[in-house]
């Protein structure tokens, strides 16, 4: 109770602060309607327009609420309208390319800690990476696939990959670099090879890095597989629902797409947690 | 100063070695014209203030430091074919377990290192754990154990692959009076049972004296042995051996030459 009841105070002044800015915000329309037919309107009845247009420059909470509830519940999970159909598309690419992310960015830390050219020029390859926009990037890795005949779920993966892999690469090579010398030493006092190294010290010591590392890389994940769907032409994905919704002023359908990508990127960190809490507790190093 | 018991070869022999740093400052010199054979079964102590090179040495014996000059030799072989054929186990200052294992885990490890079949690596783990005093323990991971209690399974680790010597860099440094006296007990009841060549860097005069055979003391800049005091102690020794006369003549001639190295470089 004494955690909740703070959690609620923020939530109920967001929902205060949102409200009042719906008012504000899509006011003008309803002074503007109002002139137009020669009419004069109270402040309740402002309020009130303000809060139920169906175009509002800020949609009010319930009617987002209402908009996430019908793309969610209200169709077929087959339907263009539904962002369960839509969620799912891109969840798969999401999950395709955090995996190729994970991996890459996992070899890559392993080829930093073991090769010393690899250490020395890698990182700022990665580095340069992350500082040129993922915008710039996507619509090229659509068009150079495509033209290989590559569409559908790869391309989104693979974007999504790209911006996955960083925070893994960074965490990986904390975390495997993290034993000390006292604890390397004592491998070689067991005349140990860097095999055994990495499979017995190494790798179980940078399990707690490499989980704070995917928490990161799996939202990173789901940015840049909405990311990728907005220049394909937008047919399916929370990024087409977006972009479908800002080409029509939809403005309740992009609040709704956000609320539904943010609900999923919330369901994946907690999985992931879930997992981490779960491999450390085995592992014995959650107290 | 090579003093070999019945003409037996030493297992640790150097000779006129000397290990010089390259630092920013210049050389360091942490050790300089070192000579000393240590025989079979010896308990040898190294005393000396900090930078008198104790350490840097017993390093050297382990291959984790190599000498810039001069010869050392651990059973007839150089250090580093020594360490090969895992001839020693090896306790740090820090107990240094895998928090990820349990305390008979942190045990197999070098006996899976080294190739041991599971049974085998389970019936050691469960030996050691016995020699150490921790029987029952094993299964517990090492957070749940006492700083004490973790150092002892330290040494077990150290000593599961039965290797002939046993190198410990202030073991009991960062431990308590109490728990010190008591592991330096335990750790001679071993060293009796076992027969063990052990090599013993310590700050304390008192478990110098109490444990070992033989006490080299250094001095520091340049690290180098100034004392090398063979004990006339019996090999048993109870705790309250350390008010006898004999104990505290040793104990004295140590502070001596604690201190003549000191004078040295005034």
């Amino acid at each position: 109770m004494k955690t909740l009841a703070p959690i609620l105070t923020v939530l109920l002044a967001i929902i205060v602060l949102w409200y009042g800015a719906s008012v504000l915000m899509n006011r003008a329309w309803t002074y503007d309607q109002a002139a137009r037919a020669g009419t004069t309107v109270t402040a309740s009845e402002v309020i009130r327009d303000a809060w139920s247009q169906d175009r509002p420059v800020l949609p009010a909470p319930h009617q987002v609420a209402k908009g996430l509830w019908d793309g969610l519940a209200g169709q077929a999970v087959t339907s263009k309208k539904s962002l369960v159909y839509h969620g799912w598309q891109t969840l798969k690419a999401t999950l395709v390319g955090f995996l190729i992310g994970t991996v890459l960015g996992i070899l890559l830390a392993v080829g930093i800690i073991h090769n010393r050219a690899m250490d020395l020029s890698v990182m700022p390859w990665a580095i340069a990476s992350q500082t040129i926009p993922i915008l710039a990037i996507a619509p090229m890795v659509i068009v150079v696939l495509a033209s290989q005949g590559i569409t559908g779920l790869l391309p989104k993966a693979i974007i999504s990959a790209y911006l996955s892999f960083f925070p893994v690469v960074v965490g990986m090579v904390k975390g495997l670099r993290s034993p000390d010398q006292m604890q390397l030493d004592l491998l070689t006092t067991y005349n140990a090879s860097n095999s055994q190294a990495f499979w017995k010290l190494r790798l179980p010591a940078s399990m707690p890095y490499l989980f704070a590392s995917l928490k990161v890389s799996v939202a990173a994940s789901l940015v840049g597989a909405i990311v990728g769907e907005l220049p394909s032409g937008a047919t399916v994905g929370l990024g087409a629902r977006l972009l479908s919704g800002s080409y029509y002023g939809q403005t309740i359908q992009i609040w709704s797409a956000l609320f539904a990508a943010a609900i999923l990127a919330a369901g994946l960190v907690i999985l992931i947690g879930w997992i981490e809490r779960r491999t450390l507790a085995r592992m014995g190093m959650a107290r | 100063m090579s003093d070999t018991i019945g003409g037996a070869p030493p297992v640790i022999e150097a000779r006129n070695l000397n290990l010089t740093f390259e630092t920013s400052d210049g050389p360091v010199h942490a050790l300089k014209d070192v000579n000393l054979s240590i025989s079979k079964g010896e308990f040898v102590s190294f005393i000396g203030p900090s930078g008198c090179g104790k350490t840097t040495f017993l390093r050297c014996i382990a291959a984790l430091e190599r000498p810039t000059d001069g010869t050392l030799t651990v059973n007839g072989v150089t250090p580093d074919e020594a360490r090969q054929k895992r001839a020693y186990g090896y306790v740090f200052q820090a107990a240094g377990l895998y928090p990820w294992r349990t305390i008979a885990g942190n045990i197999r490890l070098p006996l899976e290192i080294m190739g041991f079949d599971k049974a085998e690596q389970v019936a050691r783990a469960e030996r050691v754990l016995d020699l150490v005093d921790l029987k029952g323990f094993g299964a517990k991971f090492p957070w749940q154990l006492s700083g004490g209690m973790q150092q002892r399974a330290s040494i077990a680790r150290a000593l599961a692959f039965d290797a002939d010597i046993l190198l410990m860099d202030e073991p009991f440094g960062a431990l308590d009076e109490i728990v010190r006296d008591r592991l330096n007990e335990e750790l001679l009841k071993l060293w009796v049972r076992t027969g063990k060549t052990i090599g013993f860097v310590t700050h304390s005069i008192p478990e110098a004296v109490y444990l070992s055979t033989k006490i080299v003391v250094m001095s520091p800049r340049p690290g180098r042995i100034t004392d090398v005091i063979d004990s006339p102690l019996p090999k048993e020794r109870p705790l309250d051996i350390r008010d006898s006369r004999a104990f505290i003549e040793i104990a004295h001639r140590v502070r001596e030459g604690l201190r003549a190295g000191h004078s040295d470089e005034v």
